[in-house]
């Protein structure tokens, strides 16, 4: 048990019980506006214990929305790391036991991919395909398979080279169950901590795209939508943007430490980045 | 053909194979947008004509082999096409606010490069102290924390808490004067005015800090791990055993060799400083062609959006090329040196 | 007598919970060779570094003095440690690849023990270097110098580190198993170049090896450790010949090719209570005593102490007095 993973480790479990709990322990509909009571302070800088972390511009409690935007944080985050794990991971595979030209093919196509400033091609695909959870989950994936598919495929090509995969395809294995029963679970370690570092960028790719008004829809509560909501009236209070800023960068650091705190426990050789 | 020149080949002909891929993408992307693209183009309350003028002038009818050709001939010749929003050609605006983004992540750059190499020697001279903790704390953090972020952070203290630095603009209004070579910094710098060039540094600071943070974050983490492993080393016990004094020729004899493992990483994340540009420029209102970018998207101006990610691409690439030259002048045995 | 050039006395080392070196002591005198000989794990490196002073940082002296021309060199300031080494005491590493940085050219990194200590220039520094090299029968040095150390076999590259420890004429060298990375072929001219280089300039020499064919030829005297403690000392001739100590025997054995009672060739030797697990506290017994096929009941009660048998003679067994 080292520092990293605790700390990590509470501030995921924590984020995961306000996610899950969220809707019950939310004291408003995130949704519901008070034009009566906009851009009121938190209660301990005056303002009333109905919103106990304020409201934002139309009236909505910031509490409420905080708590809200952690599922859609989670959502996001549990799904795009899954699911650009289940893309990278099999073409990564693939091209550190096949090797020669489907490897060089296969790791062309991951350089052509990744010659595109990522943020530039989250922002085009949600440009083109519209508002929405699933579609920016879709544009997480489409832009970030790429590191999962260049450092699995280094560590493939390593434990490609150890005995027991030779003695494997001596005994006559076909390449399809060689990758999965032997090089697969030598690689677990590795797809865990590099699932959690994903989720630490796919939360901030979100809120990166919900800032900019191309992530979720208008109704769905997000850290990054409160973010541009709040800037706009920074000079009444720091809280409206401040808050869902520290909720961000808690949940990104949280996801960091897990992952390196994985790392360190299950193999603190195993490399991060390709 | 010797190594060295096979070596840059190689990587100039992935360059230009990465351009292609990077067109074509472009060129789906733009016509995959569910609906009519010239419709989206066109302005409000236009005609079927109109539509369809617009739909010839931007190359979007016809067969879509015969689109891509032309798109393709287009590019070559650097044309983007005329720019609706702006009623301007959209090559010519992107020219005339590249400098601009060219000098922030350039300072980005030097930010990063500079301060991690310079935070991981303090760290590592202070191993087993409060400071290496510290450090690694930050190091974690620097990482973990978006770009945008840490903008939005300096916005709030600099700009409505310390007012120490500014938070808009490429230089105060009142010390404007036109441009020479691009660089805001050596056009101050040659008209030798001190309150101009500080008042560029000033405006500069921020937006590139927080666009350099994570990268810088990172390089800190590397040369860190990579001198502390470094010191293990067999060679370090040949270099003091010359009696060799501990900081100052050590450090170098040692970080030369974390230079190396430090150059891949900047290879690999300097595109997300690039692309980072992109929200920094609009959150600081830098005018280059990142604040561009938001807005061409809105307004679904394809050629400036066309133009825009090509030169994103390109950005990308050369600087994928040269981060790969510097790798192979670092490590002897990639040798470009012998 | 002249007083000896190195005197280690008591030396005791440790690594966390584990002794590496038990009050080990030792004489050198000025142009001699005395081969320091054990398993790996014995702690025969641990002295050698020691003498340098190049202990990793884990690395605890608990207690002993080593006497360099008079000077202690466990109690001087680091500042002095660097003034004598690359000058008056030198080492030479076991693995040439690793221990040669691997981003810098060679004429950089042999000439710096010469720019520090002797002022000279680069150029200066690299044409002494060249004419060491020459003389251990390299023909083109200068090209040498020119290039990175992966560039070169290991040969090569232990030719240069040779050369490194040689070129301030130091009056003291440890070679901590210089030619255990090498092949057969490479490690005799290696030796043959070491014993050149110290014969012609009187250089005392330490040299720790697990292999004591290699010290047949090289030293004046052999110094034989056995889980950190040093078992046997004794003129190279008559260790050989006579060997006092059943672990000198077994050794010689080993390398004989006959049957001995030890372990494989070079493992953490067995037992019940082998070294490793007696080596947190002192002993009260001989630590050979698990694999001693002499051993007497007074082998489990008290820990032999060295003592001397005979003119330049000391065993430290039970079996001799």
């Amino acid at each position: 048990m080292n520092g990293k993973l605790v700390t990590g480790g509470l501030v995921v479990a924590l984020l995961l019980a306000l996610a899950l709990t969220g809707p019950w322990v939310a004291p408003h509909d995130p949704n519901r506006q008070d034009l009566g009571q906009i851009r009121t302070p938190p209660v301990w800088a005056g303002g009333s214990p109905a919103y106990p972390l304020g409201t934002d511009s139309l009236g909505r409690d910031l509490l409420s929305r905080l708590l809200w935007g952690a599922r859609v944080a989670l959502v996001v985050a549990a799904s795009s790391a899954a699911l650009a794990a289940l893309i990278g991971v099999p073409v990564a595979l693939v091209a550190g036991y096949t090797r020669g030209h489907v490897d060089t093919i296969l790791m062309r196509v991951v350089d052509v991919w990744m010659s595109i400033p990522a943020v530039l091609l989250a922002i085009a695909l949600m440009a083109v395909l519209g508002l929405g959870l699933w579609k920016v989950v879709l544009a997480i994936v489409v832009v970030d398979w790429t590191r999962f598919a260049r450092v699995i495929r280094g560590e493939a090509l390593a434990l490609r080279e150890r005995e027991f995969v030779e003695a494997a395809r001596a005994v006559g294995l076909s390449p399809a169950r060689v990758m999965v029963e032997e090089l697969l679970p030598n690689l677990w370690p590795l797809v865990i901590v590099l699932t959690s570092l994903e989720m630490a960028v796919a939360v901030g790719v979100e809120a990166l795209l919900s800032f900019v008004g191309l992530g979720v829809q208008a109704s769905v509560p997000s850290w990054g939508a409160m973010i541009a909501e709040g800037r706009g009236y920074l000079m009444v209070g720091w809280w409206g943007m401040g808050l869902p800023m520290l909720a961000l960068v808690a949940a990104v650091v949280g996801f960091n430490l897990l992952g390196e705190g994985l790392r360190e426990r299950l193999d603190p050789r195993l490399p991060t980045a390709a | 053909m010797a190594p060295s020149v096979r070596f840059l080949a190689t990587r100039l002909a992935l360059g230009v194979l990465s351009l292609w891929g990077v067109s074509v993408l472009t060129f789906v992307v733009l016509r995959v947008v569910p609906g009519d693209p010239a419709l989206l183009m066109a302005p409000v309350g236009s005609t079927a004509d109109d539509v369809e003028r617009i739909r010839r002038d931007f190359g979007l009818a016809g067969p879509w082999w015969a689109q891509y050709g032309a798109f393709l001939g287009d590019l070559l010749r650097g044309q983007f096409g005329r720019s609706l929003w702006l009623q301007q050609d959209a090559r010519r605006v992107i020219l005339e606010r590249l400098p601009a983004t060219f000098e922030l992540a350039v300072a980005a750059l030097i930010l990063s490069v500079a301060g991690g190499i310079a935070l991981g020697l303090v760290s590592v001279w202070g191993r087993r102290t409060w400071i290496e903790s510290a450090g690694v704390s930050l190091g974690t953090v620097g990482i973990a924390v978006p770009n945008f972020v840490w903008g939005l952070l300096f916005i709030v203290v600099f700009g409505a808490f310390l007012r120490w630095l500014p938070i808009s603009g490429r230089v105060a209004p009142e010390l404007e004067a036109p441009e020479v070579t691009g660089s805001a910094l050596v056009d101050t710098l040659l008209r030798r005015d001190p309150a101009a060039v500080a008042s560029v540094l000033g405006h500069l600071a921020l937006p590139a800090l927080a666009l350099a943070l994570p990268l810088l974050a990172a390089v800190f983490r590397t040369v860190r791990s990579d001198l502390l492993g470094a010191l293990g080393e067999e060679y370090v016990v040949t270099e003091r055993m010359k009696g060799l004094g501990e900081g100052r020729i050590l450090g170098w004899r040692v970080l030369r060799n974390a230079l190396i493992p430090t150059t891949t990483l900047v290879g690999v994340q300097f595109g997300f400083v690039i692309g980072g540009t992109v929200l920094i420029e609009t959150i600081f209102s830098w005018p280059g062609i990142g604040q561009l970018t938001l807005e061409a998207f809105q307004y679904r101006d394809f050629p400036l959006i066309q133009g825009i990610v090509i030169v994103y691409g390109i950005a990308v690439i050369l600087s994928n090329l040269a981060v790969d030259l510097a790798y192979a002048a670092l490590n002897p045995r990639v040798g470009l040196t012998s | 007598m002249t007083e000896p050039i190195l005197r280690v006395s008591d030396l005791t080392v440790r690594y966390g919970r584990r002794l590496a070196t038990r009050q080990v002591g030792l004489e050198l005198a000025a142009g001699e060779v005395l081969g320091l000989v054990g398993e790996s794990g014995a702690g025969k490196s641990t002295v050698g570094r020691a003498v340098v002073r190049m202990l990793p940082e884990c690395a605890r002296v608990e207690a002993g003095a080593i006497r360099f021309r008079g000077r202690d060199l466990l109690a001087v300031s680091e500042a002095e440690m660097r003034r004598r080494r690359g000058a008056d005491l030198a080492l030479v590493p076991q693995d040439p690849l690793s221990a040669l940085n691997p981003v810098f050219r060679l004429g950089v990194q042999a000439t710096d023990a010469l720019r520090i200590h002797r002022g000279l220039s680069r150029r200066e520094g690299e044409r002494e270097v060249a004419r060491l090299l020459a003389r251990m029968g390299i023909p083109d040095p200068i090209d040498i110098l020119r290039r990175h150390p992966h560039e070169l076999s290991g040969g090569m590259r232990q030719r240069v580190l040779l050369a490194m420890a040689f070129s301030c004429e130091p009056s003291l060298v440890v070679a901590d198993e210089p030619t255990t990375a090498l092949d057969v072929t490479t490690q005799a001219q290696i030796l043959r170049i070491l014993q050149g280089l110290q014969a012609e300039r009187g250089v005392a020499t330490l040299f720790v090896t697990h292999d004591l064919g290699v010290v047949a030829h090289l030293a004046h005297r052999v110094a034989v450790m056995y889980a950190g403690c040093l078992v046997e000392v004794a003129p190279t001739a008559d260790l050989f010949r006579a060997p006092a100590h059943p672990y000198t025997e077994a050794l010689l054995n080993a390398s004989s090719g006959a049957p001995t009672p030890t372990s494989g060739a070079g493992g953490s030797p067995r037992g019940d209570d082998g070294p490793w697990s007696a080596l947190t506290d002192a002993p009260c017994a001989c630590p050979f005593r698990a694999r001693c096929p002499r051993r007497l009941a007074a082998c489990d009660e008290a820990m032999p102490l060295l003592r001397e048998i005979a003119p330049a003679r000391r065993v430290a067994c039970h079996l001799h007095g």
